[in-house]
């Protein structure tokens, strides 16, 4: 037994970090599958093995009062035969679960029409590495959160206020095999701290996330969110109407977010996207740029997609026109051009997505574009975003934890949170300024790479009573 | 699966648990989609496992494991205690629970044809029927339909000596027609939007819904949507069919009586409430005709917030949420009940699967049906429009302002249905939406609809909830605001 496999045998003693197994074990399922599936004549196999350790420490009114740690392994398969798929997935892992998973598939498989646009299984491939699994963030422990949650939570106290949030941490690794001699490994780990404080009937919020947890400080998160939450009491009640507005890159990500899966090839061939009849356009202001690129700095994520296709890195939106888009193999096949790594584990209806967006930032300082702003509202983050029309890409939504007037270049008083029924599209043509892209984490969409924006006539449609 | 119950709690015991509760989970599901003609997803999945929440100085622990062995569940129980042990260090109080009873049972939620048992075949071809009726009228341009069903059994076991055993059944189908022209989507969809709906039922369901009876006019609307007038932004007489009350329920009654979120609980994602402690029974929370339940009981009907159980072993109630418009109750827990007063939980902990924990959710939040026929309802209405079936819905995060919009909505006028209209919304106050209620149809009109996709919690945790509803009337709403920019 491995040193790592003697830890993961000892998990759960102490409540602490706890290990993967060798990534050879998982290997060493897949292997097993594809040899249980040729035993029984399946012309084309591929199996995931996905395995994750993640742990919680959660807080309100100053305690911790849910605290959750949880691992797991899952094995995927799809069989492949006479152009019939299907996948099949458990937690099983002994043979005899995992045969009976395999006749499961086929049994799937064999009940459904022919699909002759079904394409043979993906052959060996070359993949970037990229690293990811940060040691420190594999070994923190339920007590090290505890203690971090337990400083924030007695700055909140000391300060008249009540925090409530998350700081969680964890690991994974996935193994793609097949059939046809594909094999794909990755592995990562992640750490969010998220914090609301609270003082009377204010409220404010700051979050980030790494692959490292000592990429961010809880402490300082909880300052941050302490001070705004300490100027966000009395608002005032404003007009609904059309304002300038600086959004924080919480609120930017969680609005361009809805975007991403207008990119895929198979959206637009649906014509469910909004790009659909614009694509080659200049639909956004020329200062926008957005490409996918799995291998940034800030980003985390496999370099292979759901069939082991390498991720490419894509330029999406090139000063403001719409460049290219996302393709599966299948999609790529039809349109005639080459898959870029992004599609879906099969068989699925919806193809491929852009997973990994970075919107391209400018120079500006949120303070600069605050003293450039006659009047205007600071937006820290937004909530329960939802698409009122599809094709205009209409977004209603809610402002959230701090929203606060500026009048003549200065930060003044909060204000109360606003209905907004704002085009995404409109919106990325009103940008005005754009600070340094950073990782941004919300709650509506997945963390991306995005500058905060300073962006000019964004429609409030209605006001709420805090 | 009773040993591993047994063994872990044991261990905790004796690690130095003062409580608790374990439940193993074993959950099937398939999932069945068709897109224009073709089979889209075909799976299907399987997971089991155990998760044990403790008390150990006082503070909560949990843990979870796909590790079946009494090894593997001995392993997750200590790291349960050893995680209740670091939360001591950031408590204020110690855990306090209400009393509840022991209970050793078996129960089965209805399930008349067993969907796992049914020959894929047949599910297969009657969703690609569905399907090419829909896609054969002219203007759509994408047809899709779906189908899921999972089966999920729980065996639950405390410290305090509860066993108990739950098998339900869950199905769900909807089919969906969008229509690509010019500058615009239309969408429509049956029997609800989002996929559709499901219940506690076996595959009976699918076969009562009629997915083909249904699919020509579903593509022949949203092809039509694209000629109708855009729905006005003006404050007027609104009826909404009952999957969209069903939703306007879950969202602005349903959420704001979850006590975790009053007590700040969820103040950090889901938000908090409105509705706080000073408003029990001292609200106007709508007109007099309203009466609100929240019933877990299958009495009420096979919904998805039916159990006999709930997951720390309470059995299913029926609480009066709202009485002739008073509000008059809160969803609660064992460890929350005794904050408002109550001497029981109201049975609402549900968790998502074996390695998530138990928190407050909805069981049933449904209206009760009024006297109107629906018929009767308009004939009584001169001037209103009357939506249905919901394409978005949005509300702040302590439950007060809402915007839902619907795929299609009809003009009422002198009594009569008239021209459909396209674009629809509507928005509003919670309590002053509600108390402007002035008619709810009868039982004849009365659905159990159920919403798969409620999401909550940290680590985000996804559960059914059922909303029984009828068509009802509202007066003075605000219409039209979400496009009243364009």
């Amino acid at each position: 037994m491995s040193p790592r496999e003697k830890q993961h045998a000892l998990k759960g003693d102490g409540g602490g970090a706890v290990a993967l197994r060798a990534e050879r074990q998982l290997h060493q399922i897949g292997a097993t599958v594809l040899r249980l599936a040729k035993e029984r004549g399946v012309p084309e196999t591929e199996v995931h093995i996905d395995e994750h350790i993640q742990a919680l420490t959660r807080f309100a009114n100053n305690t911790i009062h849910q605290h959750v740690a949880e691992q797991g392994l899952v094995v995927s398969i799809r069989t492949a035969a006479d152009g019939r798929t299907a996948r099949v997935t458990t937690n099983r892992v002994d043979e005899d679960s995992l045969r009976a998973a395999i006749d499961d598939c086929l049994s799937l498989a064999s009940h459904q029409p022919k699909d002759s646009r079904l394409l043979a299984m993906l052959g060996k491939q070359k993949y970037r590495l990229v690293r990811r699994f940060h040691a420190g963030t594999a070994a923190l422990t339920a007590e090290e959160r505890a203690r971090a949650v337990k400083h924030a939570c007695q700055f909140a106290e000391k300060h008249g206020q009540i925090a409530a949030g998350i700081f969680s941490s964890g690991q994974s690794q996935s193994v793609l095999v097949n059939s046809r001699g594909l094999s794909a490994a990755y592995r990562h780990t992640n750490a969010t701290f998220s914090i609301t404080m609270q003082q009377g009937s204010a409220t404010s919020w700051a979050k980030a996330n790494s692959g490292d947890v000592h990429q961010f400080d809880p402490l300082e998160l909880t300052k941050i969110a302490g001070e705004k939450a300490s100027r966000a009491e009395n608002p005032v009640e404003l007009e609904p109407g059309q304002y300038t507005v600086i959004l924080e890159p919480a609120a930017v990500l969680d609005l361009v977010g809805f975007l991403f899966y207008d990119f895929a090839a198979t959206a637009v061939a649906d014509k469910r996207s909004c790009l659909s009849g614009r694509l080659g356009k200049a639909i956004f202001g020329k200062n926008i740029t957005i490409t996918d690129d799995a291998y940034h700095g800030h980003q985390l994520g496999a370099p292979f997609d759901g069939e082991g296709m390498p991720r490419e890195r894509v330029v999406l939106v090139d000063r403001g026109v719409v460049k290219n888009l996302v393709y599966s193999r299948r999609s790529a096949k039809r349109a005639g051009t080459k898959p870029t790594g992004h599609g879906f584990p099969l068989p699925n209806e919806y193809g491929e997505a852009p997973l990994n967006l970075v919107v391209e930032g400018g120079t500006t300082s949120v303070e600069e574009m605050v003293a450039s702003t006659n009047r205007g509202l600071l937006v820290t983050r937004l909530w329960y975003i939802r698409e009122v029309d599809p094709y205009e890409k209409i977004m209603t939504g809610m402002t959230r934890d701090g929203l606060f007037l500026i009048e003549k270049g200065k930060m003044g008083r909060a204000a109360r949170n606003f209905r907004f029924n704002q085009s995404v599209l409109e919106m990325l043509r009103n940008v005005e300024r754009l600070g340094p892209a950073r990782r941004a984490t919300g709650e509506e969409a997945f963390e991306m790479v995005v500058p905060p924006m300073k962006i000019s006539n964004f429609h409030f449609s209605e006001v709420t009573k805090f | 699966m009773w040993d591993y119950c047994g063994h872990s709690l044991e261990v905790a015991r004796r690690r130095g648990a003062t409580y608790a509760d374990v439940r193993v989970m074993h959950q099937r599901q398939r999932d069945l989609t068709t897109k224009s003609g073709r089979v889209g997803t075909l799976g299907q999945s399987e997971s089991i496992g155990l998760g044990i929440r403790v008390v150990a100085n006082g503070a909560w622990g949990f843990a979870s494991t796909d590790q079946l062995t009494r090894e593997g569940v001995a392993g997750c129980a200590a790291q349960a205690v050893a995680i209740a042990r670091s939360s001591a260090l950031a408590k204020k109080e110690n855990v306090q629970m209400v009393p509840e009873g022991t209970y050793v049972d078996s129960w089965q939620g209805p399930c008349v044809k067993d969907p796992f048992e049914i020959p894929l075949e047949t599910q297969v071809e009657l969703l690609l029927a569905a399907d090419s009726a829909m896609h054969k009228v002219k203007g759509v341009t994408l047809s899709e339909t779906d189908m899921q069903f999972r089966k999920i059994d729980t065996w639950f076991a405390s410290s305090s000596g509860s066993k108990i055993h739950q098998r339900r059944v869950i199905s769900g189908c909807g089919i969906v027609a969008t229509s690509f022209k010019g500058d615009a989507i239309q969408k429509r969809s049956y029997p609800n939007s989002f996929g559709g709906q499901h219940v506690l039922a076996g595959y009976e369901l699918i076969e009562s819904m009629e997915l083909l009876r249904h699919a020509t006019r579903v593509g022949e609307e949203a092809v039509a949507l694209h000629s109708a007038a855009q729905c006005p932004e003006k404050a007027g007489t609104l009826i909404l069919g009952g999957s969209q009350l069903g939703l306007q329920i879950h969202e602005s009654i349903g959420h704001p009586i979850e006590l975790d979120r009053v007590l700040g609980q969820e103040a950090n994602f889901a938000g908090t409430s409105f509705l706080t402690l000073d408003k029990l029974h001292n609200l106007r929370y709508a007109s007099p005709i309203v009466n609100v339940v929240a019933d877990a009981r299958i009495a009420h009907g096979a919904g998805l917030g039916t159990f006999a159980y709930d997951d720390e072993g309470v059995p299913a109630q029926c609480i009066d949420v709202i009485k002739d418009g008073e509000f008059h109750g809160y969803l609660s827990s064992r460890e929350t009940a005794h904050l408002v007063g109550l001497a029981r939980s109201g049975g609402t902990m549900r968790t998502e699967s074996w390695n998530r924990l138990p928190m407050i959710r909805m069981t049933n939040v449904s209206i009760l049906p009024g006297e109107w026929t629906l018929d009767n309802l308009i004939a009584d209405t001169d001037d209103a429009i009357m939506m249905d079936t919901n394409r978005s819905w949005s509300i702040d995060d302590r439950r007060y302002q809402f915007q839902f919009s619907t795929e299609i909505a009809w003009e009422i006028k002198g009594g009569k249905k008239g021209r459909m209209l396209k674009n629809p919304s509507y928005s509003g106050i919670t309590t002053e939406f509600w108390n402007s209620c002035d008619a709810i149809t009868n039982a004849d009109n009365w659905v159990l609809w159920g919403t798969p996709n409620c999401g909550k919690g940290q680590p985000m945790q996804v559960m059914g909830t059922g909303h029984g509803a009828s068509p009802a009337r509202f007066r003075n709403v605000k219409m039209g605001m979400a496009f009243s920019n364009q």
